[in-house]
């Protein structure tokens, strides 16, 4: 095995390892906000690994440049957190439960003080 | 060697896509299933990655673009249908 397939097969273990870490976190937490928690991060970098390893491959066994690769990385880097955040956001909006166990709720306090801010603007009009 | 190392990820990502699959079939909320669905689409670009390097083609680059930008905007559109009853809102207040 020369260097680059060592540096080949550990990119992409590395990458089925954090993808899987993420599947994992995805059915073990027990509510919405840490599910994302875990799913956006770990296998977003589970991916951009596996992606890098490819994009190597395609580089050194076979002189290759590809972009496209290269831009499938930048765009999975940039939208999973954008995700992340507006599922989120949607979710607290709509209702969805936080763990009984959780003890922190600002957003929730911050959303309540702003709506009676609200109701006191359109009592006064 | 390098063959055999990468059949066993790919073996390691379906598992990881089944375990998706299943969150997405019992979530009990909807965010839940678009969470799900989410990391299923970003799990099938590492996938067809390592499918690539095992045909030793470079037909699916293409594949993995659409498939990254149309899992990020099915989400984004079903978050805010989920959050306000329309992806477009119409008036500006």
């Amino acid at each position: 095995m020369s260097l680059i397939a060592i540096l080949i097969s550990i990119l992409a273990i590395l990458g089925g390892f954090l993808s899987l870490l993420g599947s994992i976190g995805l059915i073990r937490f027990p509510d919405v906000y840490g599910r994302l928690h875990a799913a956006t991060k770990s296998a977003t970098l589970g991916v951009i690994s596996i992606m890098l390893a490819t994009f190597l491959y395609f580089l050194f066994a076979e002189q290759l440049f590809m972009g496209k690769i290269l831009l499938t990385i930048l765009f999975v880097f940039l939208t999973a957190p954008v995700v992340g955040l507006t599922v989120s956001r949607s979710a607290y909006r709509i209702g969805v439960p936080l763990w009984e166990q959780s003890t922190i709720d600002e957003l929730g306090k911050k959303m309540n003080k702003s709506k009676k801010k609200k109701k006191e603007k359109t009592a006064v009009e | 060697m390098l063959n055999n190392i990468l059949m066993i990820v790919l073996v390691v990502m379906s598992i990881s896509l089944l375990v998706c699959f299943i969150r997405a079939i019992i979530g009990p909320t909807m965010s839940d299933r678009v969470i799900a669905l989410d990391t299923f689409g970003i799990n099938l670009i590492g996938f067809i990655g390592i499918l690539m390097i095992l045909q030793e083609t470079t037909a699916y680059s293409e594949v993995i673009l659409v498939i990254s930008i149309i899992a990020f905007i099915g989400s984004i559109a079903l978050a805010k249908f989920l959050e306000r009853g329309a992806v477009f809102d119409r008036d500006s207040n």
